[in-house]
């Protein structure tokens, strides 16, 4: 009963991702990759992955930005992983983020950029807090019903 | 169990800075069945391919990576282990997939790439192989790449196909046994997939581009000029992209690496490991920065290294005849790293070294003859064999002369051009008689040389009277009064190598015109470029390697030559290079 419950939790929370437009196809691309291949962690590990990854560039922009002098070339290129690695796990909203920042970028706008990172981390931060709550209903459900995943 | 079983463990390398999608891509990779290794950094990668050789099937890497350029990546991977490599991007801009494409890679994914492309990379693998078989099916008739393709099969793998697919070679055929009475005859034929670009097949590869010109260079006009039968345009068109890679990567690092060369013991190694121990493609890298430092080492040491040196040229002298033929190729190998011509000649050349044992000499040097083209005299080739003796023995003698000369430098860069280029005369039939026949005629260019400049002469003048063109004499006179036939560019080139170097004069020495068209003079005389060039392999290869220390030879302001020669892309070749420095 509380294992379906939570089940529909999940589903629901899911299905506003991708009508929120925050994961897109590529998302869906991992769970079937889960599912199919019989790795009930995999999600989660690459979710993980990607957030801890995604936090360590979000704070080396941060830096970057912070100097007297800004390297825009180099902003650029960490804005291209984190473009890189949200379309991996198919973060589509932070993608699009990132496409615009790269723009900021290229215009070397200190303050594109600065508005740009705040967009970026506020939408990471968004999805973030989803995926976690994602996961933790996934462990919950796990708990209840160890065979089923 | 059939053929469908093939992709299955197909070994992949992943290459990419984001552990997010090198988690997933192998992920999606072990779902197809294939083996996968991940590495987030491009060097590392390099080392991992370097260290398991012949692990790897194929390699997937990502375009943007910090410490390295996922492109420079991938032309490493192909100059070294020729593996097929995907590249992948979030960028699928028409300039970044092309800009893979033309450094060979056989397929652009776009990120994030989906199961249903990854399910058939194997394809590239199984297309080279396929070509490989083709291209091997067809050279049947082709007697050079028959013997090479028999001796492969009782050598060991390691040494001849510095391959990664070998491996995979081996699984195929296994597969195929299983089915024996449908496949094993493709079986086999896999197994011996490749051809070899010996140096010989190099040679007329390099040979066919100058003539044709670089910039108008196609596979189809070379494949048609170097006229080797069974040979394809497919073979051809993937060798000119290496070369042309090479070369484009050698002219940027050309004066660096003369110049900067890491000073490695390589004379101890010398010859022996010239011979064939260095089998693998993948050593190359470090050979070619040997080579450097082994003619740098020249320049600044004095008379002691001069020894070994001399003992290099002394040690290939005792060989059996067919083995001493490689041992000398193995030297141009040498040079063409030093002179900036495509070291994958020389790399891939090595190959077909340990072959040596099962060709007949005298096969090897028909062969040779029935392809130089452009008019030399191929007569003199026909008898090369049979004066091998006579040649090991001349090679024996004079290889002595250049001792007392040493013994009285005139500067420390002089003194390696007499070893070759004596080695030079005797590889050339030896006929004594022309010595003193044409000696007065140079004797009267060059008055003022030093005995080791005139025992260059010498050989070279030996070499005149040996490519059967009746007026050498008069060339060679005109040549000091003209200073143009690049006979003289060569006497004159080494004056100046001889340590009295005038900066002023050399680059318009070797930047006459004489060079630029050396290759439309190619076909009709024999005698200006072609003929030292192409007179059997020893004599190429002891101009090169003459070559080499020559410009080793050289001080700084030559480097600048150098460049120029290079720069020439119309005529990048161990040749041009040969002769802008020679």
């Amino acid at each position: 009963m509380a294992a379906a419950a939570l089940r529909d939790q999940l589903t629901a929370l899911l299905s506003s991702m991708f009508s929120q437009g925050l994961v897109d196809e590529q998302f869906q691309q991992l769970q079937m990759l889960q599912d199919e291949g019989g790795t009930p962690g995999f999600v989660s590990e690459v979710v993980t992955l990607f957030c801890d990854d995604a936090d360590r560039i979000i704070n080396e922009i941060a830096t970057l930005l912070e100097q007297p002098v800004v390297n825009f070339d180099k902003v650029d290129a960490y804005v291209h992983q984190l473009k890189g690695s949200s379309a991996s796990v198919g973060a589509q909203k932070v993608k699009f983020t990132c496409m615009q920042f790269r723009q900021f970028c290229q215009d070397k706008s200190r303050d594109g950029c600065l508005m740009a990172l705040a967009v970026v981390r506020n939408d990471f931060y968004d999805l973030r807090n989803k995926f976690q709550t994602m996961l933790q209903l996934e462990q919950q459900i796990q708990a209840y019903d160890p065979k089923q995943q | 169990m059939d053929a469908t079983a093939f992709p299955y463990g197909l070994r992949v390398l992943v290459v990419d800075d984001d552990p997010t999608w090198l988690k997933i891509l192998e992920k999606m990779l072990r779902k197809c069945s294939y083996e996968v290794t991940t590495c987030g950094l491009a060097r590392v990668a390099l080392d991992i391919l370097r260290e398991r050789k012949n692990k790897f099937d194929i390699v997937i890497s990502d375009v943007n990576m910090p410490d390295m350029d996922g492109f420079k990546l991938l032309e490493h991977i192909g100059l070294e282990m020729d593996l097929p490599v995907i590249m992948m991007s979030i960028d699928g801009e028409t300039s970044r997939v092309m800009k893979g494409v033309q450094h060979g890679a056989c397929d652009y994914l776009l990120k994030p790439v989906r199961m249903k492309e990854l399910r058939n990379i194997w394809q590239h693998v199984y297309r080279k192989k396929m070509h490989e078989v083709k291209e091997i099916e067809g050279n049947d008739s082709c007697d050079d790449l028959q013997i090479l393709r028999n001796s492969f099969e009782g050598l060991d793998e390691k040494s001849l196909f510095m391959r990664s697919d070998s491996d995979t070679m081996r699984k195929r055929k296994d597969v195929d046994k299983d089915h024996a009475d449908q496949e094993s005859s493709d079986g086999n034929t896999v197994k011996k997939a490749r051809v070899v670009w010996s140096v010989d097949l190099h040679q007329k590869f390099v040979n066919a581009v100058n003539q044709i010109g670089f910039d108008k260079v196609g596979p189809k006009k070379i494949l048609d000029l170097m006229n080797v039968p069974g040979l394809t345009r497919e073979n051809v068109a993937s060798h000119l992209q290496k070369y042309r890679l090479y070369l484009s990567r050698l002219q940027k690092q050309n004066e660096e690496r003369i110049l900067g060369a890491a000073r490695q013991d390589f004379s101890h190694k010398g010859t022996s490991e010239n011979l064939n121990l260095r089998s693998s493609f993948q050593e190359q890298p470090s050979n070619i920065a040997n080579g450097y430092p082994h003619a740098s080492q020249n320049i600044q040491t004095q008379a002691n290294m001069l020894d070994s040196q001399l003992e290099d040229t002394k040690s290939t002298v005792p060989l059996p005849v067919p083995d001493k033929k490689r041992t000398l190729a193995s030297d141009a190998a040498d040079s063409q790293n030093v002179t900036s011509a495509s070291s994958l000649g020389g790399v891939l050349s090595f190959k077909s070294m340990p072959v040596n044992q099962d060709r007949k000499p005298s096969e090897t040097m028909i062969l040779e003859c029935q392809a130089w083209t452009g008019g030399i005299p191929s007569k003199q080739f026909m008898q090369y064999p049979k004066h091998n003796h006579e040649r090991c023995d001349l090679l024996g003698d004079y290889s002595c002369l250049p001792k007392p000369d040493l013994e009285h430098p005139v500067g420390p860069s002089n003194l390696y051009a007499p070893p070759p280029l004596i080695s030079m005369s005797c590889g050339m039939e030896g006929d004594a008689r022309d010595f003193s026949d044409v000696k007065p005629a140079i004797m009267d260019c060059i008055k003022s040389l030093s005995p080791a400049l005139t025992c260059t002469v010498d050989s070279v003048s030996v070499q005149l009277s040996d490519s059967v063109v009746t007026s050498i004499d008069g060339d060679l006179k005109s040549s000091g009064v003209d200073g143009l036939p690049s006979i003289k560019d060569c006497c004159l080139d080494q004056t100046n190598s001889q340590g009295s170097l005038r900066p002023s004069q050399e680059p318009s020495i070797i930047g006459s015109t004489e060079l630029a068209s050396l290759p439309e003079d190619l076909p009709s005389y024999p005698l200006h470029g072609v003929s030292l060039e192409n007179i059997g392999l020893s004599s190429i290869d002891l101009l090169n390697y003459s070559d080499a220390m020559i410009l080793s030879g050289l001080q700084s302001n030559w480097y600048d030559d150098l460049e120029f020669s290079s720069e020439m892309m119309d005529y990048p070749s161990i040749d041009e290079c040969l002769f802008a420095s020679s």
